[in-house]
């Protein structure tokens, strides 16, 4: 019996030195990290709307957009290329977690300021998290004149988005967006609501390593009395060239602003009233 | 006799902790540099995570990294770098396993500089290749220290650089690690 205990004694120690013989399993065994996705988007915007995507800590961004005229205006407006509105945008990274922006867009001339900060950051290994949640607030304040209003004071022209920006990179080809999203507008013609609560749901998908066709919905859950408006659709191709994203995007909305395109998009998508835009963004 | 099958049991365990802490090192924090020279600008990126073990008994070498440990003073390039061009998505990890030559002095642990060949398989971009490097093993208070240096042809391991990066992107790269061991318990 003795003899029984000390030979088992000795072929655990034995087994348990075999055990540990390869020294990549061993190696791979205490291995604890934390690997992020990156890259979920190429471009801090999908179509028209925000993606997930911040600036790295001091990294500037020059974005232009342009939306020309409606496609189907025919060959008196060159098929909408004689109608052009543009926006320009600065964004800063503060941080990595924390990106500020600034833009004006031609259309109803609109100057606009916007925070995003990220909440959660999409991981796997010792923090897993399925999502990278970013959140998306902005002011926009529109200059020219409505002309549907009797009064117009600078409070009637202020507008608030506040949206969580939800992503996940399902796979190295397939990142998807959902963006639930408030609008306040100040001040809105009769029959209208001041505040809106809508849901984007978008994507992109990887033809190869630099181009991919991205697309945009943005479903709005609140009713008007007068549905003079539209859910803004986009579809476009992205190209990222080094420092440089490019797209090319066929949407049913002329403004480049959220309260705009979200609230206030007034073109049929599967009527043909669709502009073709293209936003250029620089990182320095 | 109970009191003796403990001891007896006792001294295996220290012999075979003790065995277990002469022969083998390891590090999770080794240092891997890499660095490309173009005409048009240089790249550099650096790990700080890298896991190796060194066992001196069997002349044994493994080394483990995560692409994604890499960092660039542009984090735009490291997006590129993980995106485009290593797709560490699709392959996380660089690994090499690999064996080089016994040395007596150096299995004793004295104290002193080695160099050693080291030949093995390294997989970078899911790419196997056999290499075979001088590394340079310094012993001092029983622990070790390993450096190397090797170019690795971006080509070989199936990476593509677009004409249009050219000249911004070595088709050659340096690859300097430094790895300090701890003993392995």
């Amino acid at each position: 019996m003795k003899r029984f205990t000390y030979i088992v004694a000795v072929l655990a120690l034995t087994f348990n030195l075999s055990a540990q013989d390869d020294l990549m399993d061993i190696l791979n065994e205490g291995s604890e990290e934390t690997i992020y996705a990156e890259a979920t988007f190429k471009g801090a915007r999908l179509i028209n709307g925000h993606t997930s995507k911040l600036r790295k800590a001091k990294e500037l961004e020059f974005v232009i957009s342009h939306r020309f005229g409606r496609i189907n205006s025919g060959i008196d407006d060159f098929f909408g290329l004689d109608v052009a509105n543009i926006r320009f945008s600065l964004e800063y990274g503060i941080s990595d977690k924390l990106t500020a922006g600034i833009g004006r867009n031609s259309f109803e001339k609109v100057y606009d300021g916007f925070l995003k900060y990220q909440i959660f950051r999409q991981s796997e290994g010792v923090k897993n998290m399925p999502f990278t949640v970013t959140g998306f607030s902005s002011m926009a304040i529109r200059t020219l004149d409505n002309a549907n209003f009797t009064e117009d004071d600078f409070s009637s022209k202020v507008s608030y988005t506040h949206q969580l920006l939800i992503a996940r990179k399902m796979s190295p080809t397939v990142s998807l967006l959902l963006s639930p999203t408030y609008v306040h507008r100040n001040k809105v013609i009769a029959d209208q609501e001041n505040d809106i609560f809508a849901l984007g749901f978008g994507g992109r998908v990887k033809l190869n390593n630099r181009i991919s066709l991205n697309a945009e919905y943005y479903y709005r859950l609140t009713s008007e009395l007068t549905d003079q408006f539209k859910d803004a659709i986009g579809i476009g191709v992205e190209i990222e060239t080094g420092g440089h994203v490019f797209h090319l995007n066929f949407t049913n909305a002329r403004s480049m602003v959220e309260r705009g395109f979200i609230t206030e998009t007034n073109g049929d998508f599967f009527n043909g009233d669709l502009h073709f835009g293209f936003n250029i963004s620089r990182v320095f | 006799m109970k009191l003796k099958i403990f001891f007896t049991l006792l001294s295996l365990v220290f012999l075979a902790q003790l065995g277990y802490s002469q022969d083998r090192f390891v590090t999770r924090s080794g240092h891997v540099k890499f660095f490309s020279s173009a005409p048009l600008e240089d790249i550099e990126a650096h790990s700080n995570k890298v896991s190796s073990i060194l066992d001196l008994k069997k002349n044994e070498v493994v080394v483990s990294m995560l692409i994604k440990t890499f960092e660039f003073e542009k984090k735009l390039m490291q997006e590129h770098f993980n995106e485009n061009y290593m797709e560490s998505d699709k392959y996380p990890k660089s690994t090499f396993s690999g064996s080089f030559e016994g040395n007596s002095d150096l299995s004793a642990l004295k104290d002193g500089t080695y160099t050693v060949n080291a030949s093995g398989e390294i997989s970078i971009h899911g790419v196997s290749k056999q290499i075979e490097t001088p590394v340079t093993l310094t012993v001092s208070n029983g622990k070790v220290k390993a450096d190397f240096v090797f170019m690795a042809k971006v080509k070989e391991f199936g990476i593509k650089i677009p004409k249009v990066v050219v000249r911004n992107i070595a088709e050659e790269v340096e690859v300097t690690a430094a790895f300090e061991y701890e003993p392995y318990k």
